[in-house]
């Protein structure tokens, strides 16, 4: 290389010490001829002394020297270079092997004998200073790489922090979830999410990004913020896997991707739903210890542009006891001390030799610990299993936020009308549960408000604007025919609108929420419904189904229909937090 | 005795060049670092140290093969055999030849700086 060449030429400083004046005279000529800087002393002691204060790159010692001897400096001298590598020399004319081996074993690296020879002296000089600069270089790059290494650690525990507070862990701490997750688990790529959906149920979602470290963890940011922000309000698993999809798409370098897999567990229809791209095969487990595969069916997040993209969930009944099991593929990489894998088979394995009353997550976590014998070791697997619980038995989640109750707006009013096509294209629900969420007493109520919403605009839109009988559900081939007329009147909605008026205001111990939705539908004779009649006995092809009526009836203080059943109004009460909860009990 | 030459010619003309304008300095150290060690010597072999002796013909030895006086550099080769051995009884000798050669390294060099 021609700078390294330049470099073993460039000047050093160099140490001599020799008590012979005329021997130092001539080897001090001789090394300023060729260029260095030199430091002359008579004995070892001074050359101690000129070595501590000077730190010259060579030194040159006479092996015989009053005062202190050559041997007992260069034992100095190494002691104080340390780490730093400065060649030493001995000038001698000693020639017997003994003499000159203890040189050696003082620390020196080579001699010089006498007479001097001026290629000899030049030749050894540019060799030891070839070694002297490999080993400078080799202890610049051990410190850099130590450097680097201590600031890639410091910035992963910050980058960690972060994606903590943006990644919080949901609900995984509910009673129905059992998980395991390397706390490193981001920098291996893995991320697992899951929120309860504002009108119950809840939203699974595991993911694992290609690539290891900050790169992978980048990725898993804004993933967790779509996951949170649009599952709070109230959007379902298909709009937020294409959500993920579509910013991953935009955010992510190509050959980096997200295999990923969604649950929406829905306790009340007792049925999960599924999206698996990428990950390995989930499983369906039922108490019996009988088990349905799961398996990805989709590219992973991240490939597909949005119009190519398909969000499509299968649907599994799911009866309270099942459970859900699902892996990514750090848990089938795990690996024994001879490298093989637990792999598929491992899983299949442990599944089939269930017994009734082990619990799946378990008897994984166990299987794959039995394998692999040193678990501990390079942990870089997640595994997550959601059981099917009765709604009923799902203990109310905490708030994440303790709101104060003044704060935010109190007396407000807004009206939001959705006309012609768009009443087909868009959900105005998550909007409106926004609306509602920013007053904080609302918020520890957001999944009846969603509730209320998703009846008042779904009984308004079907039943008021499309006229769809809603007795057609209530057999199998209805319910096709139910959607299929759905769509085909959808496409025909010229001069119609829904209109949703929200009305809130403060009362001495809490505050009232007026819904007000209005419809460009016919109506109906809600004088003779049955359900508004007596408010008991179900309904046949009225315009609003027994469950939804009675639901609405069970949420709100009251509910009104004006003019000819197409404007429905309900007033929804909330106290401050300590009343709220005796209400509740 | 020997039969090595009293001045090298050929080491002394590299070190006229190397040296340049400070060969004469060059010379004029030897000779007086020379007169140093011969003063040396004898308080040693007075007070009877062979191994002051030794490492001060050692030295010395050293520098006359340096400055391209190889017979001198082997007497005092010799001495330091002498201090070695603790054979302080051939060093008066040793001291006579010393004496004697240094007074024809000085003759020569003389001759050489007058050239």
């Amino acid at each position: 290389m021609d700078d390294s060449a330049a470099e073993y030429s460039s000047p050093l400083r160099i140490l001599i010490a020799d008590d012979s004046d005329s021997d130092r005279l001539i080897l001090k000529t001789l090394l300023k001829r060729l260029g260095h800087e030199v430091l002359d002393v008579a004995n070892g002691l001074d050359a101690v002394s000129v070595f501590q204060r000077e730190a010259p790159d060579l030194v040159l010692l006479d092996a015989l020297m009053p005062i202190m001897d050559g041997m007992e400096a260069a034992r100095q001298i190494k002691v104080l270079a340390g780490e730093r590598l400065v060649p030493l020399i001995f000038l001698t004319s000693l020639s017997e092997a003994g003499a000159l081996a203890r040189c050696l074993e003082a620390g020196g690296d080579d001699f010089l004998g006498k007479p001097y020879n001026r290629i000899i002296i030049e030749a050894k000089i540019k060799a030891f200073n070839r070694m002297r600069l490999m080993h400078q270089t080799l202890s610049d790059q051990r410190d850099l790489i130590r450097e680097r290494n201590r600031q890639l650690t410091e910035e992963q525990e910050i980058a960690k922090r972060v994606f903590d507070n943006v990644a919080h862990s949901g609900c995984l701490d509910a009673a129905s979830i059992r998980y395991h997750a390397s706390p490193q688990s981001i920098f291996n790529g893995d991320v697992l999410f899951a929120s309860p959906r504002p009108a119950g149920g809840m939203l699974i979602f595991m993911g694992d990004f290609t690539g290891h470290g900050l790169p992978a963890a980048i990725g898993a940011m804004p993933v967790a913020e779509i996951f949170y922000g649009m599952t709070n309000k109230g959007f379902n698993g298909e709009d937020v896997l294409r959500e993920i999809n579509q910013k991953l798409k935009r955010i992510l370098p190509t050959g980096m991707f997200c295999c990923g897999a969604m649950i929406e567990a829905d306790f009340k229809l007792n049925q999960i739903q599924i999206w698996n791209g990428g990950l390995p095969d989930g499983w369906l487990i039922r108490p019996s210890g009988e088990h349905l595969a799961l398996p990805s069916r989709h590219l992973p997040l991240g490939i597909l542009s949005p119009d190519q993209f398909n969000a499509d969930f299968e649907r599994v009944g799911a009866a309270p006891g099942d459970r859900v099991l699902m892996m990514t593929d750090g848990f089938l990489e795990s690996a024994d001390s001879e490298g093989n894998v637990f792999g598929e088979q491992g899983v299949t394995g442990t599944l089939d030799q269930l017994e009734a009353h082990d619990h799946p997550f378990d008897a994984m976590m166990a299987a794959v610990h039995r394998f692999t014998g040193n678990f501990e070791d390079g942990d870089d697997l997640t595994l997550c299993c959601l059981e099917m619980m009765d709604e009923a038995g799902l203990a109310p989640l905490p708030d994440r936020a303790s709101p104060s109750a003044l704060a935010g707006p109190a007396e407000w009013r807004c009206t939001y009308e959705i006309r012609e096509r768009t009443l087909g294209e868009f959900s105005p629900l998550p909007l409106l549960l926004h609306i509602c969420m920013e007053v904080p007493g609302l918020r520890r109520k957001s999944g009846e408000i969603y509730t209320l919403l998703a009846e008042l605009y779904n009984n308004a839109l079907e039943h008021g604007v499309l006229e769809l009988p809603s007795d057609w559900k209530h057999s199998p081939e209805g319910f096709g025919r139910y959607y299929a007329e759905r769509n085909r009147r959808l496409a025909n909605v010229e001069g119609h609108y829904i209109r949703i008026t929200l009305h809130h205001s403060l009362k001495p111990d809490g505050g009232r929420l007026r819904v007000v939705c209005e419809d460009s539908g016919q109506g109906f004779d809600f004088r003779n419904h049955p359900s508004v009649a007596s408010g008991i006995s179900p309904p046949k092809g009225g315009r609003y189904a027994g469950r939804g009526l009675l639901l609405l009836k069970r949420l709100a203080e009251t509910i009104r229909f004006h003019e000819q059943g197409n404007h429905v109004e309900i007033v929804y009460d909330w106290q401050f937090a300590r009343t709220a909860e005796d209400r509740d009990d | 005795m020997t039969d090595k030459p009293h001045l090298d010619e050929e080491a002394l003309a590299e070190l006229r060049d190397v040296m340049e304008d400070e060969f004469e300095v060059l010379i004029q150290t030897y000779l007086a670092d020379s007169r140093d060690r011969i003063r040396a010597l004898r308080e040693a072999l007075e007070a009877e140290d062979s191994d002051a002796f030794a490492k001060t013909a050692h030295s010395f030895k050293g520098s006359c093969i340096n400055i391209g006086a190889p017979r001198l550099g082997e007497i005092c080769l010799k001495a330091e055999m002498a201090g070695k051995e603790s054979r302080l009884g051939d060093a008066p000798d040793l001291l006579n030849d010393i004496d004697q050669e240094f007074a024809q390294v000085i003759h020569g060099l003389d001759g050489l700086m007058a050239r």
